[in-house]
């Protein structure tokens, strides 16, 4: 029923990119996140899956400190980034977002020119040496996006005046323009008609070679396509993580195959 | 009968028309709410309106031209030679007014009887006396064509309230009997009720757009009665304002230059003080402070809006300008002469204007969402370069808006000026000189004894205008950018 995960291809032993360690969040009184554990691989596709409000978005937002944006959000617990851990006091959010670059569930583009949006990144720390540089970086990023062939020639035409399909793979280009080391995707492709969808999921798979990947996404397909391993997330727990072809073919608890067989969430 | 009574009666009927309107369609479905076309309140309220609406609509009417047709009637009666003892043909009128209401109060309080009152013909020093008797002011004696003209203006009023009460309570009872015998069960009152809201909405804004016009109208032929006494281009581009006082004698120079100039630049020095505090505190407040601190500070710097204009006046005059005086005074720096000068009325005005700024910017930078911060700090940006480069732009029509509407506020500023500019019309540079503006100078033309039908007085009008025009095309000029924005950030 699903494509035929891919089992066969070569999982070699990775290192640890990210890892969590006990990690609780409250929003105010819920308590969103529970004690989740879980680590993620360098150069590697990593899929959140689960049903709506089980934490997905929330545990994401962890990995590059975006819930210190939210008042009443309160995260406990370790994770660590390269050995480092990011909640350490040393540690600056403003850097480690450079290098942990995020996609929106909501495209959320600035209201610039397309052109500026891409820039912003690469302007504010400084990646391009002049205005060719910059265009190249621009062009590059757009391409990796899926978008230059649609906006090569109004590039300083308003970037909210795009389609919420175009503006969400806007802000894909944005995120890939500043170079990060991993890129967190919150459901990236849920406004995307299929071609889009297959150009995006290209984008995943290209950037796998150099980079870390989380997506977060409600389509099984998607997750087995493009992943290597799989989080199942449920009600704020992490109830399976692992192989995204185990997961799919022989998943080890009753929730995980519920879910994935389509009978909860 | 009294208008007020008669208002409350119309109410009245209106009242029991509801409820009847109400019963009657429920009666005609057999009570069952589900079979009628609109909620039963609505065929009340159709009946409601059914009354109020043309009864009042009939009475207002009447009573604007009642007086008209009466006060024709009456000044035809008058003879010319009662008009030439009076001088004008408005005091005569005013005298029959004053004494049929003495009539009347006479009446009411039985000093005289109706017989008296409608034969009263030969003893006018006995009318006089008991009209003094009865409280009401006469000031001479009553000669007989105004007693005659006050007893048909009498009479004339008296039948015309009567008819009026009539005709109101008639069209009142009709409208009742309409709306009553449209409540059935199948008549769409609902959206009979709907299209009233609407008349009445549309009534409620052509009121403002007319009284808006009714403004202008007014200043226009004001101020072509001046230009038809005074040269339109001195006006314009004279650079000398000496109005000669009393109206009579010596000509007036009436040049406007001098008073826009110290518009201007006052205005300038107190958008030079508002502008960047008022939207460093919206910053602060809106981006940085803690919901804590917002909650405090806020409504702290909206208070200072809520202080009258007067008593930065008086600040300026009490406090700011002898401090000023003390620093660039002979003692200090030798460039001010007194405490009055731009930069006096500048800085407080500045300080006036810093809650317009920051509260209205704050409110529109608090508008910008929250997608478009995370946007950015998802980047890697820090929350100062977050403003710079995605709040701000995107808030920046808003923040155009609430800058142009304190160069309004600014522009139209009175009390400060006259109390902290000082009241010499000038062309001058320097910041520390006593200048004033257009609307302290129609204050004053205005409050002299100058005749109003001479330039001098008539000149306010003109000022009025300019002032008018200016402001006119500063918000047509906001309007532009903003829209300008809009379409570049939406
Ligand atoms: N800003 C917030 N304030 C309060 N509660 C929040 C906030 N954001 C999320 N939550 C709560 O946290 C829980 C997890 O939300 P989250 O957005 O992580 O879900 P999700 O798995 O991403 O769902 P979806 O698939 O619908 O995007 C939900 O119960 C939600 O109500
Ligand atoms: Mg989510």
């Amino acid at each position: 029923m699903y494509d035929t995960p891919n089992t066969e291809r070569a999982v070699d032993q990775k290192d640890i990119k990210f890892s969590a360690r006990g990690v609780q969040v409250y929003y105010g009184d819920t308590h969103a996140i529970k004690d989740v554990d879980v680590a993620l691989e360098d150069k590697t596709v990593t899929a959140f899956i689960g049903p709506s409000g089980c934490g997905k978005s929330t545990f994401l937002r962890c990995l590059n400190r975006m819930n210190d944006t939210i008042d009443i959000c309160r995260v406990e617990g370790d994770i660590l980034l390269d050995g480092e851990d990011i909640y350490d006091r040393k540690v600056d959010p403003v850097q480690l977002r450079a290098k942990v670059g995020m996609v929106f569930q909501k495209p959320n583009p600035f209201p610039k020119s397309i052109y500026d949006n891409i820039a912003y990144g690469p302007r504010i720390h400084g990646m391009a040496k002049s205005k060719a540089d910059l265009d190249e970086i621009v062009e590059r990023a757009l391409r990796r996006g899926a978008i230059w062939d649609e906006v090569k020639d109004r590039l300083q035409a308003s970037g909210t005046g795009l389609s919420g399909g175009q503006q969400q793979r806007l802000c894909i280009a944005r995120a890939v323009a500043t170079e990060p080391e991993v890129l967190l995707m919150d459901e990236p492709c849920s406004a995307l008609d299929p071609i889009a969808t297959a150009q995006v999921e290209e984008l995943i798979d290209e950037l796998r070679t150099e980079y870390s990947v989380v997506i977060v996404t409600h389509s099984m397909q998607q997750a087995a396509r493009v992943s290597q391993k799989t989080a199942f997330f449920h009600l704020g727990n992490l109830v399976e993580f692992g192989e995204t072809g185990k997961i799919f073919t022989n998943p080890e608890d009753p929730r995980t195959e519920s879910y994935i067989t389509g009978r909860i969430g | 009968m009294p208008t007020l009574w008669l208002f409350l009666i119309v109410l009245g009927i209106a009242a029991v028309g509801y409820v009847l309107g109400r019963q009657r369609a429920l009666g005609t479905v057999g009570g069952d709410n589900r079979r009628l076309h609109s909620l039963p309140s609505y065929y009340g309220s159709n009946v409601l309106i059914k009354v109020v609406v043309p009864a009042f609509l009939l009475m207002v009417a009447w009573l604007l031209i009642q007086p008209i047709v009466v006060g024709n009637t009456i000044s035809g009666m008058i003879p010319d030679r009662s008009v030439d003892a009076k001088g004008s043909l408005g005091l005569v009128m005013a005298e029959v007014r004053r004494t049929a209401d003495g009539l009347d109060n006479a009446v009411a309080q039985g000093l005289m009887d109706e017989d008296f009152v409608t034969g009263a013909r030969a003893d006018l020093a006995d009318v006089t006396q008991r009209l003094r008797d009865a409280g009401q002011i006469v000031t001479s004696e009553v000669t007989q064509p105004i007693l005659n003209a006050a007893q048909r203006y009498r009479v004339m009023n008296a039948t015309g309230n009567l008819m009026m009460t009539i005709a109101v309570l008639v069209v009142a009872v009709l409208g009742a009997l309409w709306g009553l015998r449209e409540s059935h069960g199948d008549f769409r009152a609902r959206n009979t009720v709907e299209r009233s809201i609407r008349a009445l909405l549309i009534g409620a804004a052509s009121i403002a757009i007319l009284t808006t016009v009714g403004i202008i109208l007014s200043l226009v032929f004001n101020t072509i009665e001046f230009f038809r006494l005074y040269p339109a281009a001195d006006f314009f581009f004279g650079t000398n304002w000496a109005p000669s006082f009393s109206g009579r004698g010596g000509s007036s120079d009436l040049g406007v230059l001098p008073l826009l100039w110290g518009t201007f630049y006052i205005s300038i020095v107190a958008l030079a003080v508002a502008v960047p505090i008022g939207l460093f505190a919206a910053i602060y407040l809106s981006e940085y402070a803690s919901p804590k601190v917002r909650s405090v500070a806020k409504p702290l710097l909206e208070v200072l809006a809520g202080i009258p204009t007067i008593v930065y006046g008086l600040f300026a005059l009490l406090t700011v300008g002898p401090l000023l005086l003390k620093v660039f005074g002979d003692d200090g720096l030798g460039i001010m002469q007194a405490g009055t000068a731009v930069m006096t009325a500048g800085l407080v005005m500045g300080i006036m204007l810093i809650p317009f700024v920051s509260s209205l910017s704050d409110d529109i930078i608090n508008a910008v969402p929250q997608a478009m911060r995370d946007g950015s700090y998802g980047l890697g940006a820090t929350q100062s370069e977050t403003i710079r480069q995605v709040v701000l732009p995107a808030a920046l029509p808003g923040i155009v808006g609430a800058i142009l509407l304190a160069a309004s506020r600014a522009i139209g500023e009175t009390m400060i000026v006259v109390l902290g500019a000082g009241a010499a019309a000038r062309l001058d540079l320097n910041p520390f000189e006593a200048m004033t503006t257009v609307t302290a100078k129609i204050v004053s033309q205005l409050t002299g004894d100058a005749d109003f039908a001479s330039p001098e007085a008539l000149v306010a009008f003109a000022l009025g205008m300019t002032l008018f025009v200016i402001t006119l095309c500063l918000n047509v000029f906001a309007l532009y950018i903003v829209r300008k924005y809009r379409e570049q950030y939406e």
